[in-house]
């Protein structure tokens, strides 16, 4: 177990690593969307970058393979005018049989300020936080079945640029539940930002039944699961993690679960549907969905730039 | 000057003097968050100068990040008006090392190619570590370097000035 004190801060509650959600202050949260407001606003501006973390090192670490949150953490770090450096851990030194921990040290020695970390172990991140020097500063991009903090902020941006106030909400959630760090991280950020009604909906194989004890209503009927609901969050179905027979069929879980206009109708008129990407067009969403009124896919995508850029300077500007 | 004869309200009427001499056509007011920015709301509204002011943020460029962090939160530029070609006239509260002033000029540059940038003051408090002078200044004092100085906005929108020790 880690230290009793959250790792994520420091001894003033500052953020100094970004984890997980879980038992972060709910002022914490408020300060990163407020701060990722201003960042949105960089885009329109005839520069496009900030010079926050010139002269600053950023080592984006994928031992599991990505290309959007790669590119989006990349992006962010360079509008703030960090050095990027990516390393594909999978294709190099992990392969020659190096520990993570003796990888870490060695990029360490390459003057690191930050890693942004996406491992296929649940609390790989943890453990390179705790080893690493006090100077630098660990985002986690996404860690086993555990946490995806990023994709939960940026979602809750979104929610919030759209709902405004998240204590009179309704918010779904829908699909394969037990592999999604996603749906864990926005579970809890719900929870802190006050959402008084969270459903999980889907299949028993795909919605854990521990999930009540976290304050969520499960819900195995589609219909019930998305009836008056303000905000839609479809999950994808993650075909590379589903072993063993957990579904009947893709086919079978579109026609229960997939969301239609059918289905969309159900919801509150002014309902917004986000979805973390990338999307399996027919087999949890209708193309119609996807593409229609109700969708704020793609506003999710250009608002995870501007999250991750005030992540990214929330924790350099805090020191350990 | 001391202390107890810095009314604010008396130095805005000069500064409101002193800014009309500053304006040619052409001109906008841009004032830099958070003191400055209300007095030039309140100068936009006085001078009977047409559209918005402008607000500008100083956190993105600061120098002193490392130690700060985003302090405050990152407060938001708004120009509601193209910076090309237009005579910035930058307005803030105290006056001190010149650091924020520098930051804010590289923020307004972010947005484009101003035709000149002049900037007013209602106290300059001196303790300049930049070549950054003001066109005008409605005071000018000498405070130790272990004092804060800023100004507060009461809810019916009168000024007066905080004086704080310095952590």
């Amino acid at each position: 177990m880690l230290s009793r004190r959250n790792p994520q801060l420091n001894a003033n509650g500052e953020l100094i690593h970004l984890l997980s959600i879980e038992g972060l202050p709910r002022a914490v949260l408020h300060q990163i969307l407020d701060t990722a407001g201003t960042f949105l606003s960089v885009n329109d501006r005839d520069v496009k970058k900030v010079p926050l973390l010139r002269g600053k090192s950023v080592f984006n670490l994928f031992f599991e393979n990505s290309t959007r949150t790669r590119t989006t953490f990349e992006i962010a770090a360079k509008r703030l005018s960090a050095d990027v450096i990516n390393l594909d851990i999978n294709k190099s030194s992990t392969a020659k049989g190096e520990s993570l921990l003796d990888t870490i040290a060695n990029l360490s020695a390459m003057h690191a300020d930050m890693f942004v970390v996406r491992h296929s172990e649940s609390g790989a991140p943890y453990l390179i936080a705790q080893h690493c020097a006090p100077h630098v500063h660990v985002v986690n991009a996404g860690d086993g079945r555990h946490a995806h903090p990023t994709q939960g902020l940026l979602d809750m941006y979104t929610i919030r640029h759209f709902k405004k106030d998240f204590t009179q909400l309704t918010v779904a959630i829908v699909g394969d539940i037990v592999h999604s760090r996603v749906a864990r991280s926005d579970i809890h950020a719900l929870g802190i930002l006050g959402v008084p009604e969270i459903r999980a909906v889907g299949p028993r194989t795909l919605v854990p039944g521990d999930l009540a004890a976290m304050g969520v209503r499960v819900c195995h009927d589609m219909a019930e699961g998305i009836r008056g609901a303000d905000v839609i969050i479809m999950l994808r179905l993650q075909n590379e993690r589903m072993s063993g027979a957990m579904l009947p069929s893709a086919g079978e879980f579109f026609k229960q679960y997939g969301l239609t206009p059918e289905k969309l109708a159900l919801a509150k008129p002014d309902c917004i549907v986000m979805h973390p990407g990338p999307i399996n067009r027919g087999v949890e969403i209708e193309s119609s969905v996807a593409d229609g009124s109700h969708s704020v896919i793609l506003p999710q995508v250009t608002f995870g730039i501007a999250v991750r850029m005030a992540v990214m300077s929330t924790i350099a500007g805090n020191q350990a | 000057m001391t202390m107890l004869q810095l009314d604010a309200e008396a130095l805005y009427a000069e500064l409101r003097q002193g800014v009309a001499g500053l304006l040619k056509k052409d001109a906008a007011l841009v004032g830099i968050w958070s003191g400055g920015a209300w007095l030039a709301e309140r100068l936009q509204r006085d001078l009977r100068l047409p559209g918005e002011h402008g607000v500008i943020s100083s956190t993105l460029h600061r120098d002193d990040f490392d130690q700060r962090g985003l302090a405050g939160g990152a407060a938001s530029t708004r120009l509601p008006f193209p910076i090309d070609g237009c005579h910035v006239v930058l307005i803030d509260d105290v006056l001190y090392t010149g650091r924020t002033i520098r930051a804010a000029l590289n923020e307004l540059f972010d947005f484009g190619r101003p035709a000149s940038v002049t900037l007013a003051v209602l106290v300059d408090r001196g303790g300049r570590e930049l070549p950054i002078h003001p066109a005008y200044a409605a005071a000018r004092i000498a405070l130790p370097a272990t004092q804060r100085l800023s100004l507060a906005r009461a809810d019916d929108g009168r000024f007066s000035f905080a004086v704080k020790e310095a952590a």
